[in-house]
This record gives C-alpha cells, structure tokens and sequence, in this order.
C-alpha cells in the first residue's frame, strides 16, 4: 500500500511531477504492484547473505593513465541550453 | 536473386562473401532497402550507405541494433522522448566489437522505453508489429529488434536482455535470442535499465548465426568493471544429438495456472523431440520462482530509478524550461519519461527510501541468493534447465497495457535466471494457433558452447520454418 | 542549563582530494584551471551508457592514507550511490562508500579517526548573473571539469574542543598527508576542504547537543574563526533558555556572521545502495605490501627520531614535525654544514621562520645552504649573534652570500685577547670611578663597561669574551 502522501514524497524524491489528476491512479497502481512484490514475505530468508552482484570480477580496477577527454564543442553539443562554455541551468535557488 | 539472398542465413551469407559469390554492397542495400519500407515499425533509424570499412570475419553482413546502444553521430534514443534526437559522441563496446568483426550497422530498432516493458507499446516511437500477426505484438523490451529478424527486414539483431527482453521477443516471434552469462559482454555504452541484471546478446534466425554472432560479442572490456573474458572460444555448434544429457523440468512452474495449453502442447511436444535425442527429462523444483519475480521487480526499478536521475535536461536531452532548477528537473521528466518509465521509477525510488529499504530491496537481494543457489543446485545433476519462453504466444497490441501486473507476469520464465546472472537461449519449439512458441534452455555461467550445441541439435530435430513471416512486409 | 560551564564537541569532515593522475571513475586528467568542460568524457559527464570504473591509484593513496592514520584497513570495500539531485552530480547520484569504507577507526595526534573513505568530487557551479552571487542570479553554468576527481573524506570522532586544537590538528593532518604525497592539501585551492560538526554540552557530560554543520571553510584562519564564532552563537543561545536547530550553515569572514546554507531543504533521504556497474573491490596482500612499502616517514616517527637522535628539544622536534616543509628544510640546514650542532641549526631556522611569516622557509630568500653558513660561522666565532642576526634580516630581504654581507658590511668578530685587549684597558681608564667599584667586588657596572666596548667595536665582541677580559685585566678571578 502507498498512499497520496507516500506517493508525494517519492516523486518528490524522484524529481517527477505528478499532476492532481494522476495522483490517485498512480497510487493505486502501485499499490497493486507493491502487494503483489510483497508475497515475497512468505519466504524464510533467515540466515541469507544479500546478493548485489553476480559473478567474480578479479581485476576490476583502472591504472591510473590519462585518457583524451572530449572536445568542449562535443560535449557541449547536446546541451539544451549553454553560456559562457558551460551547462546552463537556473539557479538551485531560483524562485 | 532477392528472394535466394532473403533465404541466406547471416552465417551462409557471411560464407558466401568470402568465397566471391555475394558482394557485401549487395546483401546490405538487400536489407537496407527493405528496413528502409519497414511498416512494422521495427526501425527507429535506418542507415543511408554502406560504411567504408566493412572487413572481419562477419563478412560485411549488416546488424540491427537496438536503440538503447549508444552509436557515435547516430540517434540512440533508448525509445524514449527524454532522448528524442540524442547523438552519442560514442559507440557502445558490444556495437564496435561487432563492426570491427565486419558487421556494418543497418539501422537502430525500436524497443520499449529504457528496456522496460515485454510487448514493445512502451515507445515513445510507437509500437512494433508482429510479423506473424500484425494485429499482435512482437515482445519487448527488444520487440524491433526480434520483429525486424523475424520479417526478415535485417540478418541479425543486437538486443538486450534485463528479465527476457531478448528470450520473450524472440520466442513471439518466432527466431532465436541468447541472453548470456552476466558479465560476458561489455555493458559500456548500453543505455542502461537495471545494471546487476542488463546482458546484451543476439537475436538471430538460427542457432548458428547466434553462436558466429555471439563469438564476436563476448569480451572483457576494461570500460566496464563488471565484464570478465570468456573463459573459451564460442565455437560453431554442430552437435545433432543429446545423449547423455539432462534437462531439468520445474514442474510446479510449467504446470501453473497462466500457461496457454498451446504452449503447454508445443513445449511437451519439445521435450518428445529431445527424449528422441537421446536426452534425458527429469522434474525439478525452483521454489523461490514465484518470489522471483517479486524481488526482479523490486531490484529493476531500484537500480533503474537511480541509473534514470541523469536525464535532468542538463547536459542532453529533453529539457522543459522553467525559472527555477526544480521546477526545470519535474517537469522535463514528467513530459519526458512515458507510464511505465515513471511507474518504475516510483516503485524503485519508493524500494531504496528511508524506512522501506529492508523490506524491499534489502529482501529482494536475499531472494536473489536463494533464486542462484536453487538453480545451482539444480545443475549438480541436470545439464540445462528447460522451459517455454513466454507463458502465451504473442497478444493482442493493447491488450495488456492496462494492467502492469498482468503485462510483469511474462516474465515468469525468463526472470530467474536472469536474478542469478546465468545464460538462457529462446528457440521456436514451433507454432500454436499460427503464432511462434519458445523454447527456453539454461545452463549455468559460461556454458553457452554447451547451451548453443543442445539448442543447435533440438533446432535441427524440430524443424522449424519462419520463413513465412518474411512476406508481411 | 544556565548556571553549567558549556564545552564545544567538534567533529570534522575533511575532504582531501588526491592527486592521482586521472580522475576517480575515468581516464580524463584532473583539471586545475583549465579552460570550462575540457577535461570530460562520457563518464564524468554522466552520458546515457557511460560506466565508471574505479582508478588504481587512488584505492593505494586511500590505503597509504589509512595505514598513516592507524585505520583498520577493509580486507573488501564496496563503493555506494548516494541518489540526490544537483547540477555538479551529472549522474543524479554520488559515488561514495557506505558501510564498507576502505579505512575504518584509527589515530592521528590525540584525535581518534572514525573512518576515510573514497568517493567522486562534484563538478563546479558558476553562479551566473550581475551580482554573481548564488541568491541574485537567477541561473548558474556547470563546469564538469572538477567533477569526479578522487577524493577521500576523513571523518573525526567528535573529539576536539576547542577551534585552536582545530587549527593544531589540521595543521599535523595537512603535514601528513603532504608527507604521504597524496594531496597537494592546499586549501585555498580547494585540494583541502573541511566540514566542522558543533555542539555544545555542559563540560563533564557525556551527553551530545544539537549540531550543527559548518560548511566548507577554506583557509586554517577562517577555520578557526569560524568555529570560534559559531560556539559563542549556540553558547548565546542557550544562556538564553532558546534551542540550536540542526543545520548547514556558512560563516563569511568579511563579516564573521553565520548564515543557515539551505533552511529550505527537506530532510535528505540519499537511498544509498550497492554500485552496481563495480564490484566489490578486494585489497589484496600485493596492495597492502606496496602501500606499506610506499609509506614516507610520519611526523610522530620524525619528531621522536629528532628527540632520540639529534637531541633536538621536544619544541624544535615537533615544531618540524608537524611541518613537513620546515623540517626538511631543517634536515637540508643540517646537510649543508655536517659539522653543525643539531640544536644550532634548529635555533637558526627557527629563527628565521620567526621572520618569514606565512612564507615557507624554502620559498624564501634565504637558501639553506646560506643560512647554514651564518650558522657555522657564528658556532666559530666568526661571527657573534648580533652580527648574525644582522646578516639574516640582510638575507631575508635580498638573499645572496653570508660571507659576503659579513665583509661588506664588516660584521667580523672583533676575535681574541690581541684585538680585544686594548679596547678593554681603553674601556676602563675612560671609567675610573666604575672600575674602582668593579675592583671592590661589585660586579654590576660590568654591563657598562662590556658596552662601551661593544660600541667601540659596532657590536662584533663577544660580550663573554669582554666580560672575561675585565675580569683579568682588573685580576679578578
């Protein structure tokens, strides 16, 4: 279950907004999904170590040699908006 | 000469090259030309010319590539709107080992949104068409791409796999898709939906093209952390026969409520085939399977909610211009991310928060050490573990779109091994009511020779023809 | 609580950033300087597909790090995303490290450690607009250049108490650290970075207060300014019955006031979780051996070997110490002029350190092998400390030769009975009634008389050799 609350503080979380009108579809939709996921309370899971990655990696570290960056133009280029050889946004404190 | 070019398999093709008797120019404006009339709308992006350098042992046989792989100067739009128009200033490890091998892209193929989906009608460029039955979908999240195999529009496709997303299309469709063991092939430049889970792999008409496509897939690649070598060399399979082997049944799974009798029929009909093999059929339980795909569902959106907070319309993308940051970041993924995209990411950001995380993610990962130890366990005795791909044949297009559960639970078969990171292929078992079954083989990490040879020899005794979908263009 | 003595619990968050030669995540060079977004690359701009894999080096300055600092190093170390939202994180999250750090618990000087992990620097925010400050700018520019460079954040225990002991510690962990070669630690540029966490109890109590975070202070003096400034807020709060909010706050040297940072800001919720795209990263014995055989010689080891071998004061010991830079130029003293008393050296550079300042000894005028002359010329007597001390203001202002300035200014030790002698005699015939008075016992118009001698000789006798040829001269014993 998720209710109008919860499901505001995550898409506030999430940077989603969400529209008055879809505030409570979606929460019911969740809801159905959430359920669902938690039929997986049945299972005895005392003892279990948590499984993050699968598969043994030995050397998954980089040395430490310089490799060419990007051109600016060419990071730049998909920008939506761009000044002075950077990434434009408005202001984190913007009104 | 069209139709006897159409008729080659990406390997006879690739032969053929080498020995003279087909020009690469040939064969690629073959499919260029017919990619190009695509009406299924399998292709988001189709190539204009041959590139220059085409040379490598795949012979210039041209691949689709499924838009979420990066294409340097080449829209890569991961069949979303928050990437309408984005071209990568690189190419994707998997897409430069195939063309250095001589497979020149022939065009980007649609897919679901981010990966996520199974039936393809979460694009943003619209859904796929199945080839069999247009009124049907193709599967997802690599419906482009087993559409466009499957009709004959490209030789071969590259798609990726999360929790069947090459098994399922491939089985509604009616051809053959390899999702390899975790780690096997590069993830570098895919765009990614669930990372511990993401393979990318081919999606083929036959067994064979898979195994010559695959060889030139798999690679450590010192861009990924993840990725390992393969501990031998893919070879061509040439097996016919499977004595001595042992396929695992999960009974309890296959006899469940949601499977169609038509897949019921064609999957038992499989198991006669490869009992006529040689092979032996034992029962076998997964007793997490039902739970698995809980914990997929969980672990999925967890790691896709957080690999999504990068399309905030800062350095590419969509942006929806607004005075303040917060404002600008709501409302350019609002508009920019379609339902299921934001369904996800609200399931997985709500999985990680503060409060919810034990119950959820932190239980999602223990389900997933059980789900490996079972199959694990499972291969001490049994070669492979053998199921149908989908629980139903293709469905109609809209028919499921309203209930995401309904739409979760196609992914029954295929989510397990993808929680333990093990390989799978799909393979047609043959027909129910006109539409493709699939056949799904597993075995466990880097058995894929083996899982190639068994499928090869099961391919040969079924004697499935696909050859019809080719007309529906 | 009025009525209860209140002591200040500081803790502190340091964020060092390495100076390896590519970044954390990605093959691109560390930029200082640069021009805007030319040192990026699909992985530190978070492009679509991008991953990140983790460098080498910085693992082996963590651990170099760790084993300074006493830490118990993980035998496996998991890094974690930390998800928030902000124009400096390109991939809407930070990699960090969470309940695995690389360093755990550890010692420097008298403050315990609580851990060190690596992570990802932020890229930089250029606040746009006429005022160029963050409130009157209505949008900024994203400079990826920064962003993700190496950093390992060391965490305190919240154990210091006062903003001297701040200033004091920090001073010996920015010589460690230095010492180790694994930071340039320059905090005006950023390669040093600290957070204070500050409360205040009543002294004895074992209780913790509010904190509050004390954000990004960039010099040692606005440090320790800033914390002093910030106890005696939450101190005027609390001896008038209010309470400290919990929160990040900014101190402005220009104005010494304390402004919250982000009061708007809803409680964070980071959702750290494993980093999928790395693996576990296993430290190996190979690992451990070459930072272990890496390992310079600490500041603690350095100033006890002071003590034990050159019976260097435990003042001059640990005032090198505790100053990387000083004490090899101290050592550099030393080895200019072998036969030099260790203490005499010492004494000299500190001298001359009492004169540079801020300014480093090496980056001065004063060459080690100069001042190391001036001081072997005054151990023979070449020379006397007056004059010495003349050369050395002589050399800090313009540099050049000891030996030199001495002739050219005719600094030389008025030197012997031979020389001295006559100027003595004159001395006390000029002065018969002190002399007679020097003669029957009372020795106070001694000081007098070695005067007289001094301004006859412009200050190159040396007063104990004077002094003793008064006594003769008048046959005192």
């Amino acid at each position: 279950m998720i209710d109008r609350d919860e499901l505001l503080h995550v898409a506030r979380l999430a940077r989603l907004a969400l529209r008055d009108d879809e505030l409570d579809s979606t929460a019911a939709e969740l809801s159905t999904i959430l359920d669902h996921i938690a039929t997986f309370d049945e299972l005895d899971l005392g003892g279990v170590e948590p499984t993050a990655h699968v598969g043994d990696v030995d050397d998954s570290l980089r040395t430490d040699e310089v490799r060419a960056s990007l051109p600016r133009d060419v990071a730049l280029a998909p920008a939506p908006a761009v000044r002075d050889d950077g990434f434009l946004v408005p202001s984190p404190q913007g009104e | 000469m069209s139709e006897e070019l159409q008729a080659l398999s990406a390997a006879d093709a690739a032969a053929a090259i080498a020995k003279g008797d087909l020009g690469r120019g040939e064969l690629f404006e073959h499919y260029r030309a017919r990619a190009a009339s695509d009406e299924l709308n399998a292709f988001t992006w189709v190539a204009e010319s041959m590139p220059d350098s085409v040379d490598g042992p795949l012979g210039g046989v041209p691949i689709a590539v499924k838009d979420l792989f990066c294409t340097e100067g080449i829209p890569s739009q991961a069949g979303s709107k928050i990437l309408a128009g984005y071209c990568p200033p690189y190419t994707a490890t998997a897409v430069a080992n195939l063309e250095a091998a001589g497979a020149p892209i022939l065009g980007k193929t649609n897919q679901d949104e981010f990966a996520m989906g199974s039936s393809n009608e979460n694009s943003a460029y619209g859904p796929v068409q199945n080839p069999w039955d247009r009124s049907r979908v193709p599967g997802g999240s690599s419906g482009g791409s087993a559409a466009a195999v499957a009709a004959g529009l490209a030789p071969w496709a590259l798609g990726t796999d999360t929790g069947g997303s090459i098994r399922q299309p491939a089985a509604l469709c009616g051809i053959v898709g390899l999702k390899p063991t975790y780690g096997a092939v590069s993830r570098y430049g895919m765009i990614a939906f669930a990372s511990s889970l993401d393979s990318a792999g081919p999606l083929t008409r036959n067994v064979t093209d898979a195994a010559l496509f695959y060889r030139h897939l798999v690679g450590r690649d010192s861009a990924d952390a993840t990725s390992v070598s393969f501990p031998e060399p893919i070879a061509l399979p040439t097996s016919e026969r499977l004595d001595g082997i042992t396929l695992a049944v999960p009974a309890a799974l296959v006899d469940g409520d949601g499977i169609e009798a038509g897949v019921r029929d064609s999957f038992e009909a499989a198991l006669e085939s490869a009992r006529g093999l040689g092979a032996t059929v034992v029962s076998c339980e997964i007793p997490s399977a039902p739970y698995a795909l809980s914990a997929y569902y969980v672990i999925a959106p967890a790691e896709a909610s957080s690999n999504l907070a990068r399309f905030d319309g800062v350095r590419y993308g969509l942006r929806v211009d607004a005075t303040n940051l917060d404002a600008m970041y709501t409302e350019t993924r609002h508009d920019g991310f379609g339902d299921e995209v934001k369904r996800r990411i609200l399931i997985g950001t709500y999985a990680l928060s503060s409060g919810y995380y034990d119950a959820y993610y932190g239980r999602a990962q223990r389900v997933r050490t059980v789900v490996a130890s079972e199959l694990s366990a499972i291969f001490q005795t049994a070669d492979f573990i053998v199921t149908p791909t989908s629980p139903t044949v293709a469905f109609g297009l809209g028919e499921r779109t309203a209930d995401p559960l309904a739409m979760y639970l196609s992914d029954l078969f295929t989510i397990p091994m993808s929680l333990a990171g093990t390989p799978a292929i799909s393979i047609p078992s043959g027909l129910s009511d006109g539409l493709p079954v699939g056949l799904q083989i597993c075995g466990p990490a880097f058995s894929e020779n083996r899982i190639l040879g068994a499928a090869h020899a099961l391919e040969r005794a079924i004697g499935f023809d696909g050859s019809s979908a080719w007309s529906a263009l | 609580m009025a009525g209860h003595e209140l002591e200040p619990v500081i803790g502190l968050e340091i964020h060092v950033q390495l100076r390896t030669a590519t970044k954390m995540f990605c093959g691109c060079a560390l930029g200082f300087g640069e021009p805007p977004n030319t040192r990026t690359c699909p992985v530190c701009l978070g492009l679509p597909g991008a991953l990140p894999v983790a460098n080498a080096e910085a693992i082996h300055y963590g651990l170099m790090i760790g084993m300074a600092l006493d830490s118990e190093l993980a035998p496996v170390s998991t890094f974690h995303r930390k998800n928030y939202f902000y124009p400096d994180l390109p991939k809407g999250y930070q990699i960090s490290q969470f309940d695995l750090p690389l360093c755990s618990g550890g010692k420097l000087g008298k403050v315990n450690i609580h851990r060190v992990h690596l992570e990802e620097d932020a890229a930089k925010l250029n606040h746009a607009g006429a005022s160029g400050r963050i409130e009157g700018a209505d949008s900024s520019i994203v400079d990826f250049n920064r962003g993700g460079t190496p950093l390992a954040e060391i965490v305190t225990e919240p154990e210091l108490r006062s903003a001297e002991q701040v200033g004091e510690w920090l001073r010996l962990l920015r010589t460690t650290l230095r010492t180790l070669g694994v930071s340039d630690v320059n905090m005006e540029e950023g390669s040093l970075r600290c957070d204070a966490n500050i409360s205040l109890r009543p002294t004895g109590s074992d209780q913790l207060g509010t904190k509050t975070e004390l954000k990004n202070m960039n010099s040692f003096r606005f440090i320790e300014r800033g914390i002093r400034a910030e106890v005696e807020r939450q101190r005027a709060l609390i001896e008038e019955g209010e309470s400290v909010t919990q929160e990040t706050l900014h101190f402005d040297p220009k104005t010494e006031s304390i402004t919250s940072l982000r009061s708007k800001e809803e409680a964070h919720d980071y959702r750290y979780f494993p980093e999928p795209d790395l693996p576990p990263v296993v430290i190996t014995e190979a690992m451990l051996a070459r930072a272990a055989a890496e390992l310079p010689e600490l500041p603690a080891a350095r100033e006890q070997r002071y003590i034990d071998e050159l019976s260097l004061s435990p003042e001059s010991a640990r005032l090198f110490a505790w100053r990387a830079e000083l004490a090899d130029y101290f050592d550099a003293v030393r080895a200019s002029e072998a036969s030099l008393e260790p203490q005499q050296a010492a004494n000299w550079v500190t001298e001359l350190q009492g004169r540079l300042g801020d300014q480093e000894a090496v980056d001065s005028n004063v060459t080690a092998a100069s001042l190391a002359k001036l001081a072997s010329m005054v151990a023979s007597a070449t020379i006397n400390q007056g004059g010495a001390k003349q050369v050395l203001d002589q050399l800090v202002e313009h540099g050049g030769e000891p030996e030199a300035i001495v002739a050219a200014e005719g600094l030389e030790a008025v030197g012997g009975a031979d020389e001295l002698a006559p100027i003595v005699a004159e001395a006390l015939d000029a002065n018969p009634e002190l002399t007679e008075r020097l003669r029957g016992g009372d020795m106070k118009p001694i000081g007098v008389i070695v005067g007289e001698v001094m301004k006859q000789t412009r200050g190159r006798a040396d007063g104990k050799e004077v002094t003793a040829l008064v006594r003769q001269q008048l046959g005192l014993s």
